[in-house]
């Protein structure tokens, strides 16, 4: 099954022709993700390939993220299924996990022997600022997402900055958050959503 | 290592796969728990590099679970810590999914995403932030490290250059001193 067009986006989305083409996009989106795949997985899947647009991808981040489990790799799983079932899904999980698989394990034979290295740790401090750049920018392009949220956008927006608030600084557990706020978020949800489409 | 201690490990990381909720990076401090404070297969500055060098190297974040088993007991530790984290959750999320994807249409599973929307906005921002908080609390790296991010976020938001040139530029900017 494609990713379904939705109706609030006109523009036609491109898919993967094969299981090949696949497998290649989620290698190298992968391979560009250092600090972190999700913010590549958007440029790639979303402004290069339009594979899926920015709704559908904040809605598959959405579940990927309540779902246990690794998000980017739950988001390939989900990914891969809609195109080619579950050989899609495991093509898709197979290309973003091995080659990085070998990167890493080749990198912690090596780092053993130049962690003390000021360079090695400069360049460290160096890329981790950058990724955290990566992550907020994904957040930001995403924010676009919010205007056609069926609970409007104030509510909306203020779920996103309370969540913020809770994680980041109050540094609450995750899963009281998704469960509390979560399950209010949703609630609210139901009743716009509700309140929009009359019962039939 | 012994074959029980093994599957000890390997049993642990599938309990923890179904726990980890928001990505496999909230177990961490779970993972520490059981290798490093009750079997001592690692020490405190392993467990803290491994997840550097993860870290640092292109792929998931999730990756940093192969590099703890790898510390522990080799490539068979690498596997069975990998493997753990992978299968449950997989299994989980495709079921799900499917079962989803039925029925998008319904008031529930658009409450269900709608819902959680904004909360996944605001986790994002928050990952940032916690990302970078680290460098931005010492003062020496505060201007440098608060740049990088701004650099980062304007490039990306404005031009479709690839992350990867951005991250050379982080780790070029750490080589030269400036953060």
């Amino acid at each position: 099954m494609l990713p379904s067009q939705s109706a609030h986006e006109p523009a036609a989305l491109d898919a993967p022709a094969n299981l090949r083409e696949l497998f290649f996009a989620f290698n190298r989106l992968s391979l560009q993700g250092f600090g972190g795949v999700l913010p590549v997985a958007q440029r790639e899947l979303v402004e290069r390939k339009h594979w899926l647009d920015k709704q559908q991808f904040i809605e598959m981040l959405a579940v990927s993220q309540v779902l246990p489990g690794p998000n980017v790799v739950n988001l390939a799983l989900m990914f891969g299924d809609r195109c080619f079932g579950l050989r899609g899904a495991m093509t898709a999980l197979a290309g973003m996990m091995l080659a990085p698989l070998v990167v890493v394990l080749v990198l912690t034979a090596l780092y053993g022997q130049y962690s003390h290295h000021p360079l090695v740790s400069g360049a460290l401090r160096g890329m981790g600022a950058v990724a955290a750049g990566l992550v907020i920018s994904t957040g930001l392009k995403l924010f676009a997402t919010i205007r056609r949220n069926p609970m409007g956008r104030w509510p909306a927006l203020a779920f996103a900055v309370l969540t913020f608030v809770l994680i980041a600084l109050l540094r609450w557990p995750l899963v009281w958050v998704v469960l509390g706020l979560g399950s209010l978020a949703m609630a609210v949800a139901w009743y716009f959503i509700g309140r929009s489409e009359p019962r039939q | 290592m012994s074959g029980a201690e093994l599957l000890g490990l390997f049993g642990h990381f599938l309990l923890l796969s179904l726990l980890a909720v928001g990505g496999a990076i909230t177990t961490a401090p779970d993972m520490h728990r059981y290798m490093v404070t009750e079997q001592h297969w690692l020490t405190d500055a392993q467990f803290t590099s491994s997840i550097a060098i993860a870290q640092a190297a292109p792929g998931p974040n999730l990756l940093f679970v192969a590099v703890l088993g790898w510390n522990t007991a080799g490539p068979i530790g690498a596997f069975a810590t990998t493997a753990g984290i992978l299968l449950p959750s997989t299994v989980l999320s495709l079921w799900a999914t499917r079962w989803g994807s039925q029925r998008r249409e319904t008031r529930f599973v658009r409450s269900f995403t709608n819902g959680l929307t904004p909360l996944t906005l605001g986790l994002l921002l928050a990952t940032g932030w916690i990302l970078a908080e680290p460098y931005v609390r010492v003062a020496q790296y505060r201007w440098g490290a608060l740049g990088l991010v701004a650099i980062t976020v304007l490039v990306m938001v404005r031009t479709k250059v690839s992350p990867m040139w951005l991250v050379a530029l982080g780790a070029l900017a750490g080589v030269l001193g400036l953060v």
